[in-house]
């Protein structure tokens, strides 16, 4: 009976506005350790949050705690008056949420918000809950430890301010942290950075942890025990090993086989090369908005029945592309080609039989259909619109679409709102295909779903290939999902094409610095990985820093770990090709990249 | 995370559509007022001008319940066709700047730079003056009229009108679905029309709301100042000026009217009100103790 | 940040300037000649001809517009056309009555808007939350001369307790003054409390809803001390854009209650103009109006950047 925590059949109802309650947490039970770290995993609607935020007596507003009971240190916190509350928040139990940037007040210094719990809680006197928290600046990694925390929020970035949290909520040394999603919002570079803070410091101040995320290879990385939810209600729980590798509930498995794993050497895929000429050509452009140039001397081509994949960290310029190509920005130089004819830059100067064969599907499904129209009219605007059909016939066709992406055709009816949000995002990929389309370009398709509903929708693209021979433009920042589908890749980085090639080519081995890094950042399913990853980390450098757009020189030169001063910030770098249609713009030769896999020779040799 | 799950999101909307007690109440008075504009000649015991009495502020035996005016008129057939002048006047009003106002400011918002930028800036100018000073400054340079008045309050109402819709259909404008529609190769029209107006209805319902109580507000006070409708049409703002110095004898015929545009403001806003604050806030409810 | 206030300041400037060009080009080159409306419709051409030419209606729009400004700069307000004084003397005494009303107004009605707005925040969705909303709806509804009617009705002509129209004697006390003005006040603080208090319900409901509260309260500070560090800062600024916002109401409260009450104050004396048709004393109390709407608009908005340490601390 040494449990620091314990869940006892908690109920937490909600209710949405207006309306009545209804249970959103129907009786979990679990227990944590004195210096455990355990996960709450699950999918949006899962109830995680709710679950963790329950262990500080707190309900979100429109929700409450119901029933159950939930000891820290044998005493009941749902019991708790509002000063005994607040008594335990901040000190004994302190939180760190998903969103640092919104979670910091914007009016307030940092240190006065890091120190706010230490003196008020009476632990320490205002100069020593500085120190304290300038030496938890210095153990997270933090730049400028001694006066990041004279500054405002909006003076640091992203992933500091991440970790300027994870300091805050350690102010009081607690016993307990609860990490909501916290790394959920970073680009995978960062995660990384972030998370190995996270779990250093957590085993450093030997804290127990309750860490709530739905992403299992994070789990894996920072968790001892795993709870599994769903609905509300626990599915499984276990050690960490025992989910991942013997999992025992069959939605446990569910979770674990949606997560993509990056396909190694014996991945080939198709490498048609067909020289006879190109579905899409993106020859030499440049685009921006306003005085901004975003994407500079791009060269890509998309062939039949083929998908390319682009990636790279936000801000490298992979939506604009899709933008370019689909005429919503005319670029500012260079063309785009469809069939080897030059397409008008903008929509406006387009046949309607240029447009048809290039459609764009947007990521996020709310926002890309009207709420204000039935998903019948959605789908049968673009029929009507393109090919001109009676109204019979239309609504023939709506329902053919609707099946097409495994709907029920009394979908028609429906408005958007009614739909959950894989659904959604099959009618927004039927209203691209209701055009008849040659190429559809999906600008993050899957990015905004859950886990096991995007490989769904992943499957789904799949076979539609093999059914109706699409070309697909696949934007994704996660470069697992991009290597399970991909034939090529495309990887960009500031704006401009750093490598590009055929898949199983590009990513094993990967040559270029900047594919190694994300190619490394991306987390793996199985323990130690973390570990691993920073020790092996030839881009150490590389990860901290933020992607900026640069007119000179290889855009990566301040995170590339093999940069040559002078050379590479001063001079575009050429483009090598390996073999056949692999292309590596870099300054260092093929031969030091492959060598590359153990970089230090290759500094020492610079 | 939210605290609905999914699927009940749209019954729950549904449910709020209901109205409440209140709201009934509103709906009930517009109504009631409504048709007594609409009837006003056959619902009237008198005409608008005919003196019924030589006595002044006198319940007589001619007159309805309420009594006469200060000239001896019927108090309540004056206000019967008072809701003729005053809800039709501002309803004329709020007509053109409703039309004129989301017409621009739809024109504004998908236009090149320059347009916005000649109509956007032309507002502020007008919104830099308090609406009254407008109002005394043009019809102190042009000589009062209805017409005059109408106009006046219809520029002032239609400024406002343009910053909400120009900022709705840019809110609206950047939404993925209007991308999709214009990669599609639709024209600026289609789209205004099926994607960006069926999205902005319901606080453009709202704001039609908000000014039309306005302008009732607003005739009635130049009414009132002497420089809206003119005597002896009977108009509530007018009413209350003749009426007001009565009110130093005790009579309460200025109330009366008064009163009148309190009841149709207080049902409009009341239903405007229900109709925008349909969903609950989302503050904690320990801060609320 | 100096460089956004002065831009700002800049800003106001043309603001300012462009009212003039609209208060000069709405009185005097719309349709409807002054020469005619002083003398009536029925005067001989010849005498209407002279009164233009005594005018000096028939020099070109803009010597005229420039003749108006280059006075105003320096003070010269111009002669009033009904009595043929100096415009800047009838204003004077009046200009200071209308000060007086209007200040004593905001000193009474800011902070009691404020407050209400904050209670009905914090108490968001109770019963007091729903009466007061219910009661500034209310007030938002009825027009000012309604109030005023109903003062004047219940306090001066039922209860006897306060005169009915106030007297503005500079021999009287203060208490006297006071309460001779009483009615005005409350008629005027009714009309811009309403809105004030609703717009800082909204503002602080806006700020008490974001994620940095939820994490004050998850550090286990005080409510207080939540109000008071945490939010305040934040909903100061927007505080004090409604309150700027509100001003437009002191301004149209103004001159209804001067005219309701016979109050001798600017707004009457300009109401009086736009009566008679006296234009050059419609632009002239017109401008200070304006003048005065937009330095306090400027004075807000200067006051939010100096609140905020985003605008604060940019370069």
């Amino acid at each position: 009976m040494n449990y620091l925590l314990e869940v006892e059949d908690l109920r937490v109802e909600g209710r949405p506005p207006g309306g009545q309650y209804v249970p959103i947490v129907k009786g979990v039970s679990f227990a944590i350790k004195p210096g455990e770290v355990l996960a709450l995993i699950g999918e949006s609607g899962s109830g995680k949050s709710t679950i963790s935020l329950s262990t500080m007596g707190y309900a979100r507003p429109g929700c409450r705690i119901s029933g159950g009971k939930v000891r820290l240190n044998g005493e009941d916190v749902l019991k708790l008056d509002q000063q005994g509350k607040r008594d335990l928040r901040g000190s004994k139990v302190a939180y760190v949420a998903q969103s640092a940037a919104a979670s910091f007040n914007p009016s307030l210094r940092i240190n006065k918000q890091v120190t706010e719990a230490p003196t008020l809680h009476g632990i320490m006197k205002e100069e020593e809950a500085v120190k304290h928290a300038v030496d938890l600046y210095e153990l997270l990694d933090l730049p400028q430890p001694d006066t990041i925390g004279t500054r405002y929020p909006h003076e640091v970035s992203g992933g500091q301010l991440q970790r300027l949290m994870a300091a805050m909520a350690l102010s009081c040394t607690p016993d307990l942290l609860v990490l909501d999603e916290p790394t959920t919002a970073l680009d995978v570079t960062t995660q990384i950075e972030v998370l190995k803070a996270f779990t250093d410091i957590i085993q450093r101040e030997n804290t127990a942890a309750i860490y709530v995320t739905h992403d299992l290879a994070v789990v894996a990385q920072v968790a001892d025990h795993i709870v599994v939810l769903r609905n509300g209600e626990m599915v499984e729980q276990g050690p960490t090993e025992q989910i991942i590798n013997d999992p025992q509930h069959e939605y446990t498995k569910i979770l674990l086989s949606a997560v993509r794993h990056i396909p190694k050497e014996d991945h080939e895929h198709q490498d048609a090369g067909s020289e006879a000429g190109h579905l899409i050509e993106v020859r030499d452009v440049t685009a921006g908005y306003g005085n901004v140039t975003i994407l500079r001397d791009i060269d890509v081509v998309v062939d039949a029945r083929e998908s390319i994949g682009i990636i790279g960290e936000s801000g490298c310029g992979k939506s604009t592309l899709a933008r370019v190509i689909s005429g919503l920005l005319p670029p500012a130089s260079g063309n785009v080609l469809l069939d080897g004819n030059a397409l008008p830059g903008p929509v406006k100067g387009r046949t309607k039989d240029e447009l048809k064969r290039v459609q764009i599907v947007f990521q996020m499904a709310d926002v890309a259909l009207n709420p204000r129209q039935t998903i019948g009219k959605i789908l049968g605007r673009p029929v009507q619109f393109y090919h001109d059909m009676s109204v019979a016939q239309r609504k023939d066709r709506v329902g053919e679409l609707l099946e097409l992406v495994e709907l029920p055709r009394a979908f028609a009816s429906r408005f958007p709102g009614e739909l959950s949000g894989g659904q959604k995002q099959r009618v927004n990929l039927a209203r691209a295909l209701a055009a008849e389309p040659d190429v559809i370009l999906c600008d993050e398709v899957t990015s905004a779903l859950d886990t096991v509903v995007a490989a769904s929708v992943i499957d789904l693209l799949e076979s539609l290939q093999e059914k109706l021979g699409v070309s697909y433009v696949f934007i994704n920042h996660d470069l697992s999902t991009v290597a399970a589908f991909a034939d090529r890749i495309v990887v960009l980085y500031a704006g401009r094409v750093v490598e590009q090639g055929p898949t199983s080519r590009v990513l094993s081995p990967p040559y270029h610095p900047y594919t190694k890094l994300l190619l490394s950042s991306v987390p793996e399913l199985r323990q130690g990985w973390l570990e691993d990853v920073m020790e092996t980390q030839e881009a150490q450098g590389g990860i901290a820093r933020g992607v900026k757009l640069s007119a000179v020189g290889c855009p990566f030169f301040d995170r590339c770990p093999v940069a040559i001063n002078g050379v590479c910030n001063k001079e575009t770098p050429p483009k090598r090709a390996p073999v056949g249609r692999h292309e590596i713009a870099c300054h260092r030769k093929i031969g030091e990249l492959l060598a590359g896999l153990g970089m230090a020779e290759a500094v020492a040799a610079s | 995370m939210t605290a609905s799950p999914e699927g009940s999101k749209e019954t729950s909307e549904r449910d709020n559509l209901r109205p409440t007690p209140t709201a009934w109440i509103a709906i009930f008075i517009i109504v009631f007022w409504v048709l007594v504009a609409v009837f006003a000649p056959i619902l009237a015991p008198f005409s608008h001008s005919e003196m019924i009495s030589f006595e002044s502020f006198a319940v007589v035996e001619e007159s309805a319940f309420l009594g006469t005016d200060y000239l001896g008129r019927d108090v309540l057939s004056r206000i019967i066709f008072g809701a003729r002048m005053t809800l039709g006047l501002a309803l004329i009003a709020t007509i053109i700047s409703f039309t004129t106002g989301i017409v621009l400011g739809f024109v504004a918002a998908i236009s090149p730079g320059w347009v916005d930028q000649v109509l956007s800036r032309t507002v502020d100018a007008i919104m830099a003056f308090p609406s009254i000073m407008l109002a005394l400054i043009i019809i102190g340079g042009v000589g009062t009229s209805l017409p005059v008045v109408i106009l006046t309050v219809a520029l002032i109402d239609a400024t406002r009108v343009f910053r909400l819709s120009r900022a709705l259909a840019l809110d609206a404008s950047v939404m993925d679905y209007v991308s999709v529609a214009r990669a599609r190769g639709e024209d600026v029209g289609w789209i205004m029309l099926h994607e960006i107006l069926p999205n902005t209805m319901t606080p453009l319902a709202a704001e039609f709301g908000i000014r039309y109580t306005f302008a009732i507000l607003f005739i009635s006070s130049l009414s009132f100042l002497g420089l809206g409708v003119q005597p002896p049409v009977a108009d509530w703002g007018v009413m209350v000026k003749e009426n007001l110095q009565g009110l130093l004898f005790g009579a309460p015929a200025a109330l009366l009217p008064a009163a009148c545009i309190g009841t149709i403001s207080v049902a409009v806003n009341l239903l405007v009100d229900w109709f925008l604050h349909r969903s609950s806030t989302m503050i904690p409810e320990e801060l609320m103790g | 940040m100096r460089n956004l206030i002065l831009r700002r300041l800049a800003l106001g400037l043309v603001t300012m300037w462009v009212v003039s060009l609209l208060v000069f080009a709405s009185t005097e080159v719309l349709p409807g000649d002054v020469a005619e409306s002083i003398l009536g419709k029925d005067a001989p051409d010849e005498v209407i001809a002279a009164m233009r030419e005594r005018l000096g209606l028939n020099r070109p729009a803009y010597v005229r517009y420039w003749d108006w400004l280059s006075g105003l700069l320096v003070g010269d307000l111009g002669v009033s056309l009904g009595s043929g004084r100096p415009i800047a003397e009838l204003i004077d005494d009046r200009l200071w009555n209308t000060v007086r009303l209007a200040s004593v107004t905001a000193i009474i009605a800011v902070p009691l808007a404020v407050i209400l707005g904050l209670v009905s925040a914090m108490k968001a969705g109770t019963l007091m939350d729903r009466s007061i909303s219910i009661g500034t709806l209310c007030m938002i509804s009825l027009p000012e001369f309604f109030v005023a009617a109903l003062l004047v009705y219940i306090f001066a002509v039922k209860l006897r307790w306060l005169p009915a129209l106030p007297s503005v004697n500079p021999n009287s006390s203060i208490w006297e003054s006071l309460t001779s003005m009483a009615l005005p006040i409350m008629t005027l603080t009714f009309a811009v409390l309403a809105h004030m208090a609703r717009m800082t319900r909204n503002a602080v409901i806006n700020v008490l809803s974001s994620a940095y509260i939820e994490m004050a309260l998850l550090k286990g500070v005080h409510n207080w001390r939540i109000i008071l560090f945490h939010a305040f800062p934040n909903a100061l600024s927007p505080i004090i854009n409604v309150i700027a916002l509100n001003l437009a109401y002191l301004v149209a409260g103004v001159v209804i209650v001067e005219t309701a009450f016979s109050y001798p104050g600017l707004a009457r004396l300009m109401v009086d103009g736009v009566a008679t048709r006296d234009i050059p004393m419609i632009q002239a109390c017109g401008m200070i109006f304006c003048a005065t709407y937009v330095s306090l608009n400027l004075l807000a908005d200067i006051l939010s950047i100096l609140t905020n340490p985003r605008l604060r601390t940019q370069n």
